[in-house]
């Protein structure tokens, strides 16, 4: 492919101008100072106790399943999984009889501080409902750390979470992977060396908010992918510009205009190089389909399609092009592009050989219970035949979503050296009376459900008459 | 049909073929059956149903020749469950304006609007849901947008064979912040229209200008109807000083009210008791959507009951697609405090008795007509599916738009074929 490897070139360009110009070059024109990592993350675990899980029923999310098992963590990581393991001295022990253990449960798909509670006006920063392409926004920027939401997620077992702009336009703009984590502020939250992601948006939301409501474009699905395409030609010609820019400056020509900055086109560059993630909302088969071809015409990967109520009809496409679906468990209905949903799109995603398979939420409310989620799509597929398990369908909610964030070598799954990201619960977590007992991030304990702190840890609660106690 | 409901003159046929093909008996066997109305489950125990209704409810019952055996060896039997406030039968697709009918926009106060000539039996919604174990639910109408008004009119309870229950209407009102754009922007002004609607009911010979006017003549003979205290007036309110209002207008007006939502009624519990009045909230609201539900949590239900409030279970957002999920919601509430028989009963026989169809729907008993579900273990659990449904005493088919949709596409995928 022509087009690949020229991206690839221009990406190894633009790479070398991100490095400190060399002293060996007489007066070198500066290039274009862009910061990597403008609002850099400030989370740093703090230091914990060795907890000592012993006796408990352990899914890895890499498809085992460990009876009477330990999981010991060192120092904010995985250290050890296993069947009679010895604690070390003064590790805090939990015993697990009865309980079962599983990776933190991870979210690729909330709007959570965004679109917070209370749902008022002055809240509401999760679309930037003004133009179709809005990729120079990014969601951090949005995000209030205070939504009480954060912490009734936490008694789900949510350790980590992508937070995605809305799906008003056909870029929305930048994701961000934040930990679960109490903190005044988001830099505080965010998920040190994750990746961000690229929303973008097919089919009936674009063409409403600007066809529909706006009388602009797009106002159909053809509209929807003709605006894909001119912003990503748009991207292809930035990335030549910059290329050439720093031909010229690498040859030492003092003239060189630099090119202007465009912090949309430095998105879908980025997107371009791989180094955001684009996250696509597509409801149909056909829709994805297309978005498949749009990404080989330009040359860049989805890593997975959101909300994919059709997935089932190409789950076999989407597991050859690598590309994870994440999905509800069983809505559909509420609008046409959702009409076709069934409560098997899970389990037949994932059934198709090398398939993804994502519980997501998109709700503050499922987000608290992605566990009951799974497990109704387990339930739906014994019922079609297929084979299910929960050491397996864990993965949906741990395992996959990581992989599909870029953080699969950092969590997800119960490996030593990983993030000690953990929960506990007070049963098989695949029921409805499954409660988290104890979430563990980077081996903090950050929840505990017999012993909640004395005050909520949203600020938003503190002297409100009505609250309604520390018990989420 | 010897059922008390009204059949569409659309589906009369398809109901009576139904009720034809469900002629005869069939005795459910050795079940673990929750009748509603006995104390506790009961264990190894038959149900036998005849000509639509059940016969008995006992243990080693006697087949009729010819009679459908089911074993129910490690099955539970519940009566049909109840879906909620909904807009079953009225919003085939939510987004779509063509197919979206409960609400009323004509920019007036109109309680004789009612939805039930909007409702449609063959939307998809009703097949999928009653796979799911629902029977029954309340088919509402709202008051959303701007051209709406704080009544929002009237809704009847329907079955999921398509059937409206005779009688069984309710007048639904919303208040609060949701709602204050259509008030002047003051919930102050709510409940100042609610006094003048019931000053222009109550006083038949009272002059005023049309532009002074809330009511048409047949919106006051509503009110004066409902004001009699045998049907519902369900309030859809959260925060715990609107509740008080609504209960304090209760009593002025010698209403039988419901609270619907009701985010913050577990802080008015005592005030509920007291006076009788049932709540049918959402179990999963436990965050604030607005400052009326700042005192949100998942034990509503659990201090709602043990404070000796009845309780019923809803979604809040009031669609139709996934009311099968309200079992699940139930489940949720026993997992944060609430005795399983009542997470039950709040989708059963609670919501039965507070729309007056309790000798229809909610509930197992000789001589009721037949609605029931046999589940394959605990029907709160997630992983327990709905086996065999019967509404009227008629198995319904567990096929519907979406096994069908399923089964296309299962085999697809055997054949791995990638589109």
């Amino acid at each position: 492919m022509k087009l690949r490897s020229l991206l690839f070139i221009l990406g190894f360009f633009t790479a070398c101008a991100a490095q400190p110009a060399k002293p060996t070059k007489p007066e070198p024109v500066p290039p274009i100072a862009i910061s990597a990592n403008p609002y850099p993350s400030t989370y740093h675990a703090a230091s914990s106790a060795p907890t000592f899980i012993q006796h408990a029923t352990v899914l890895t999310g890499t498809g085992e399943r460990l009876d009477d098992a330990d999981v010991l963590l060192v120092d904010g990581k995985i250290s050890a999984v296993g069947k009679s393991l010895t604690a070390p001295a003064g590790a805090t022990v939990i015993d697990g009889h009865d309980q079962w253990v599983t990776p933190g449960i991870i979210d690729v798909h909330s709007h959570m501080g965004a679109s917070p509670n209370p749902g008022v006006r002055g809240n509401d920063d999760g679309n930037e409902a003004t133009s179709p392409s809005t990729a120079n926004v990014w969601i951090e920027h949005s995000v209030w750390p205070q939504d009480p939401g954060f912490t009734t997620a936490l008694a789900g077992g949510i350790t980590t979470l992508q937070i995605l702009p809305g799906s008003a336009n056909l870029f929305g703009g930048r994701s961000v992977v934040l930990k679960n984590v109490p903190s005044a502020t988001y830099q505080g939250m965010k998920f040190p060396g994750a990746p961000q992601g690229l929303k973008m948006a097919c089919g009936e939301n674009p063409k409403r908010v600007y066809g529909v409501r706006k009388n602009q474009f797009p106002s159909t699905r053809m509209g929807d992918v003709a605006g894909y395409r001119a912003q990503w030609i748009e991207a292809q010609e930035y990335l030549r510009n910059i290329e050439a820019y720093e031909k010229k400056v690498a040859a030492g020509d003092k003239d060189a205009k630099p090119v202007t900055r465009d912090l949309r086109l430095d998105t879908l560059a980025a997107a371009l190089k791989g180094e955001v993630l684009v996250h696509m909302h597509c409801y149909r088969s056909d829709e994805m389909a297309t978005i498949i071809d749009l990404s080989k015409e330009f040359g860049y990967h989805v890593v997975a399609f959101h909300h994919a109520v059709e997935a089932y009809k190409i789950a076999n496409l989407l597991a050859e092009n690598h590309i994870c679906g994440a999905m509800w468990a069983d809505w559909w209905g509420f609008k046409m592009e959702s009409y076709d949903g069934i409560q098997e799109n899970i389990a037949m995603v994932d059934a198709a050989p090398g398939g993804c398979a994502i519980v997501h939420s998109d709700s503050e409310e499922g987000i608290q219970r992605l566990n009951q989620e799974a497990a109704k799509a387990m339930t739906a597929g014994s019922r079609a035949g297929l084979k299910e398990s929960p050491e397996h369908a864990i993965a949906w909610l741990t395992a996959n979503p990581a992989k599909a964030l870029g953080i699969a070598d950092q969590t997800g799954t119960l490996e030593a050296g990983k993030m000690a990201d953990v929960v506990v619960w007070n049963r098989n977590p695949f029921s409805v009376y499954a409660l988290a007992e104890y979430v563990f991030i980077d081996g903090v304990l950050e929840y505990d459900r017999e012993h909640p702190p004395a005050k909520p840890r949203s600020d938003f609660y503190l002297g409100q008459p009505a609250a309604p106690g520390v018990t989420p | 049909m010897k059922r008390n409901s009204i059949v569409f003159a659309a589906v009369a046929a398809w109901a009576l073929a139904a009720n034809f093909a469900g002629a005869g008996s069939v005795l459910i066997r050795n079940a673990t059956v929750h009748t509603l109305v006995a104390n506790g489950p009961l264990d190894g125990t038959d149900v036998l149903i005849t000509d639509g209704k059940v016969v008995s409810v006992g243990k080693a019952l006697t087949a009729p020749a010819g009679a459908t055996t089911i074993d129910g060896t490690g099955k539970i039997v519940t009566p049909g469950l109840f879906g909620g406030l909904t807009y079953l039968g009225l919003d085939e697709i939510g987004l779509e304006p063509t197919l979206d009918d409960p609400e009323v926009k004509l920019g007036q106060m109109r309680p004789e609007f009612d939805v039930t000539p909007a409702f449609d039996p063959d939307a998809t919604s009703i097949g999928v849901n009653r796979a799911g174990g629902v029977t029954f639910a309340a088919v509402t109408p709202t008051s959303a947008g701007k051209e709406g008004s704080i009544i929002s009119g009237q809704g009847p309870i329907v079955t999921l064979d398509g059937a409206v229950l005779a009688g069984s209407q309710g007048l639904y009102i919303d208040l609060g912040a949701d709602i204050s754009e259509l008030t002047g922007g003051s919930r102050a002004v709510q409940y100042m229209l609610l006094k003048q609607a019931f000053t222009e009911a109550r006083t038949p010979n009272l002059v005023l200008a049309d532009d002074q006017r809330l009511l048409t003549p047949a919106g006051r003979q509503t009110l004066l109807a409902y004001a009699k205290g045998t049907a519902p007036w369900v309030f859809d309110v959260d925060r715990a000083s609107d509740i008080r209002q609504v209960l304090a207008l209760a009593a002025r007006e010698k209403l039988r009210v419901v609270i619907a939502g009701g985010a913050e009624a577990w802080r008015v519990a005592p005030e509920l008791a007291v006076a009788g009045v049932p709540v049918i909230l959402d179990p999963l609201e436990d965050l604030p959507a607005n400052f009326d539900g700042v005192g949100a949590t998942l034990e509503n239900a659990a201090r709602l009951d043990k404070a000796g409030v009845s309780v019923a279970f809803s979604f809040v957002d009031p669609e139709s697609h996934n009311i099968r999920t309200i079992r699940q919601a139930a489940g949720i509430a026993v997992a944060h405090g609430l005795p399983w028989e009542a997470g039950l009963a709040a989708i059963t026989r609670v919501p039965a008795e507070i729309f007056g169809v309790a000798d229809r729907v909610g509930s197992i008993e000789a001589g009721r007509p037949a609605n029931l579900v046999v589940w394959s273990g605990d029907p709160l659990e997630v992983t327990s599916v709905a086996e065999q449904v019967f509404i009227g005493g008629k198995l319904e088919p567990q096929v519907s738009r979406q096994t069908e949709l399923r089964d296309r596409y299962l085999e697809k995928l055997r054949q791995n074929a990638a589109r």
